[in-house]
């Protein structure tokens, strides 16, 4: 009987404690919940956010922060359902056009004192739709080239001011030192649209290929595509680290802070990163160039924003425009620049930031920056014409599955699974097939 | 000569032994060591096996993130379903191990099949359910699912372990004037006890573990350690220790746990009910 009564005790204590957990779940009027990913500037944002929550008493800020793949699931989920869970998200350029064109976000309006023309104006126009905004840039990238100036040195090289990607190739050559584990390039191999896709569309740009005519057929089995290939596939395997098919950002970013690579072509945002002498062994040793040309030498170029937006769903959306609109002020940016130093000023999303003369010193990769992310064009020409928008990626919902569906077919090559013919074969079938799913296609 | 082979197989049987667990325990270790690195230590190549051991990625964690809150939720959160499973495992184990039917069988393997399922399958059911309830982001709805996704494995645990529990020892039991309520919580139940400790404690494993569930149906109030470890994953900067250090937290209370009531866990595993 004694046995009964335990039991009865706790599963009611257990009850209590279930129940408890289903008020305390009860969202607080005036809490905002915000959405962010794990990246050195939204961790910023987070510790400098009582600032915003001292000046704003009555909005409390609520963060959940999550894996970039995850975050896409959840806020897509909440949104597409119509939860509400979430008030503020950190979404990217490539997001914005099309879920503005669903009807998920809310439209922004600034006002004056927020002087929306010190946005630069590519990052501006990859966050408009049909006229009206729908989210406001927290730090933005492009592509850049990363190189050790003492390997150039000692190989008697220089590299140009404007690289292309044959020198590239013959650069890697002379100073990988594979003995010494020192490889000549490093380029993101994990599979992934927003992973080896990322590079190798912007690549393909470049070499003067493109993923689709203006029928939407694709086009990954014409010669640009096989040279844009052919020149990644050789130059990993001669000269880039073993095992690059499990190579993304971070993977690369390690291996050249850890001194292991030569050139690095990848997002600006690892400037920052490569100069600090707490994360890179090679902080004194860096040298910058543009991203490299190929044979076309124009095309779309990378363009790279986390910005912050509010869903439709949000039942707090003057609060969230309030928060959003604070953590991307210029005041937000001296805010960074007094208690953390300008280096960690957000990048590449205000002319004033770059005006500053303390930023352009603390941070000398700044100008290379500006210069990138203002010359970027995701909507520039191909070398034929095309339906669609963006550099690194396709404007099209479709482009998550595909982009890593072919990003396996071009990893294949890598690891010598199929022949780089074989792979846009294979990759020309898959994206056919997907498009005509979703009905773009015929 | 005998005497000789016998201890040879004896000194192999437990190198091999120890050479499984080190190669098992690996992982962990590694994991725990990257977690007093510095973020340039932890990407080092070759790795660094010795190092000036630091406590900075330890700080980080706990200045970003609220352990104990996340923690607690794990807690609520395993402890919960586990209850909640048991007490219905009990006595739907009971009735199929001591009034079979012919649809018994047939109904145990039914239950198993619904792991085989990925959970992803179901995602969008379960995330409407528990939207509709209103238990999106609670514990009480994190509870529930996992539960659920554990009820399966935990009745043909408790399907096993009753099994072995002669029915005489029942029948008398009935043949004093117990009830069935009596005959299951004051005969069975302590006859099966380490049966069902084990397989609690096993519960218990899964749902601290359980990670699929916990980063789609929580957010902030009701996210449980599986949560926290993924926040620190990073899509741009270097985040080993710091993952690593989160890691080392988030496991540290289940390993202490498990290797406390290691003995419970293999007894009740291995012997069964009666001995």
């Amino acid at each position: 009987m004694r046995h009964l009564k335990s039991t009865r005790t706790a599963l009611c204590a257990l009850g209590a404690l279930l129940a408890g957990s289903v008020l305390s779940s009860a969202q607080a009027a005036g809490t905002l919940t915000i959405a962010t990913v794990n990246n050195g500037d939204m961790i910023v944002m987070r510790q400098l956010s009582t600032e915003f929550e001292k000046a704003h008493p009555d909005i409390h800020l609520n963060w959940v922060t999550l894996e970039e793949n995850v975050l896409r699931q959840r806020v897509t989920t909440d949104i597409a359902m119509k939860t509400g869970q979430f008030d503020v998200v950190t979404i990217g350029n490539y997001e914005v056009p099309i879920w503005a064109k669903q009807g998920w976000l809310t439209e922004i309006k600034p006002d004056d004192a927020y002087d929306m023309n010190d946005i630069l104006p590519s990052v501006r126009e990859s966050l408009t739709a049909d006229g009206k905004l729908y989210a406001l840039p927290f730090y933005a990238e492009s592509v850049i080239t990363y190189y050790r100036k003492d390997l150039f040195q000692k190989a008697g090289l220089t590299m140009p001011e404007q690289p292309t990607y044959d020198q590239i190739r013959q650069f890697a050559d002379k100073i990988t030192d594979k003995p010494n584990q020192v490889y000549g390039i490093c380029l993101r191999g994990k599979p992934g649209w927003g992973e080896n896709m990322a590079y190798i569309s912007s690549l393909a740009n470049t070499f003067g290929a493109q993923w689709f005519d203006m029928s939407w057929k694709p086009t990954l089995t014409s010669d640009a595509w096989k040279a844009t290939l052919n020149w990644y596939v050789s130059a990993l395997k001669a000269d880039g680290p073993p095992g690059a098919t499990s190579n993304g950002f971070n993977e690369n970013l390690a291996l050249f802070a850890s001194g292991h690579c030569g050139i690095w072509i990848d997002s600006t945002v690892a400037g920052g990163l490569l100069f600090d002498p707490k994360q890179s062994q090679v902080a004194d040793k860096v040298g910058f160039a543009p991203a490299p040309k190929g044979p076309y030498g124009k095309g779309p170029t990378w363009l790279w924003s986390w910005s912050l937006a509010v869903p439709v769903s949000s039942h707090q959306s003057a609060d969230a425009q309030t928060f959003i609109t604070w953590a991307t002020s210029k005041d937000y940016v001296k805010l960074v620049a007094a208690r953390k130093g300008w280096v960690a000023a957000p990048p590449g999303t205000r002319a004033s930031t770059y005006a500053a003369p303390e930023y352009l010193k603390a941070a000398p990769f700044a100008s290379f920056v500006l210069n990138a992310i203002k010359t970027a064009d995701p909507n520039g020409p191909t070398a034929q014409p095309r339906p669609y928008t963006g550099a690194q990626f396709v404007a099209i919902p479709e482009f998550q599955s595909i982009g890593t569906q072919v990003g396996q077919t071009v990893a294949a090559t890598l690891s010598d699974q199929m022949t780089v013919d074989q792979a846009l074969t294979s990759a020309q079938a898959s994206v056919t097939r997907a498009l005509r799913q979703s009905g773009r296609a015929r | 000569m005998a005497l000789k082979t016998k201890t040879s197989t004896r000194i192999g049987v437990t190198i091999l032994g120890w050479g499984i667990a080190l190669w098992l325990f690996f992982p962990i270790f590694w994991m725990i060591l990257t977690s007093f690195k510095s973020e340039v230590q932890a990407i080092s190549t070759p790795p660094k096996l010795f190092f000036m051991p630091t406590l900075s990625s330890y700080a980080e964690v706990f200045e970003r993130a609220n352990y104990w809150h996340f923690a607690l939720n794990t807690v609520i959160v395993s402890v919960g379903a586990t209850a909640i499973a048991i007490a219905l495992a009990v006595p739907a184990a009971y009735s199929m191990a001591f009034m079979p039917s012919k649809r018994t069988r047939g109904t145990l393997l039914w239950m198993l099949s619904t792991r085989m399922l990925p959970p992803v399958g179901v995602l969008v059911p379960i995330y409407i359910l528990a939207r509709n309830t209103h238990l999106l982001d609670t514990c009480t709805g994190l509870a529930i699912v996992d539960m659920l996704t554990n009820l399966p494995i935990i009745v043909w645990m408790l399907y096993t372990f009753f099994r072995e529990v002669p029915a005489p020892i029942l029948e008398a039991g009935r043949m004093d004037g117990a009830t069935r309520w009596q005959e299951m919580t004051l005969v069975l139940l302590p006859l099966a006890l380490p049966g069902i400790a084990s397989t609690a404690l096993l519960s218990l494993i899964l749902c601290w573990n359980e990670a699929f569930w916990s980063l789609n149906l929580t957010s902030s109030h009701a996210a449980p350690l599986t949560a926290f470890i993924a926040s620190f994953s990073s899509p741009e900067g270097l985040f080993f220790g710091k993952l690593s250090a989160a890691s080392t937290l988030a496991v540290a209370p289940i390993l202490v746990f498990g290797w406390i009531s290691q003995k419970q866990l293999v007894r009740g595993l291995t012997f069964g009910a009666v001995k």
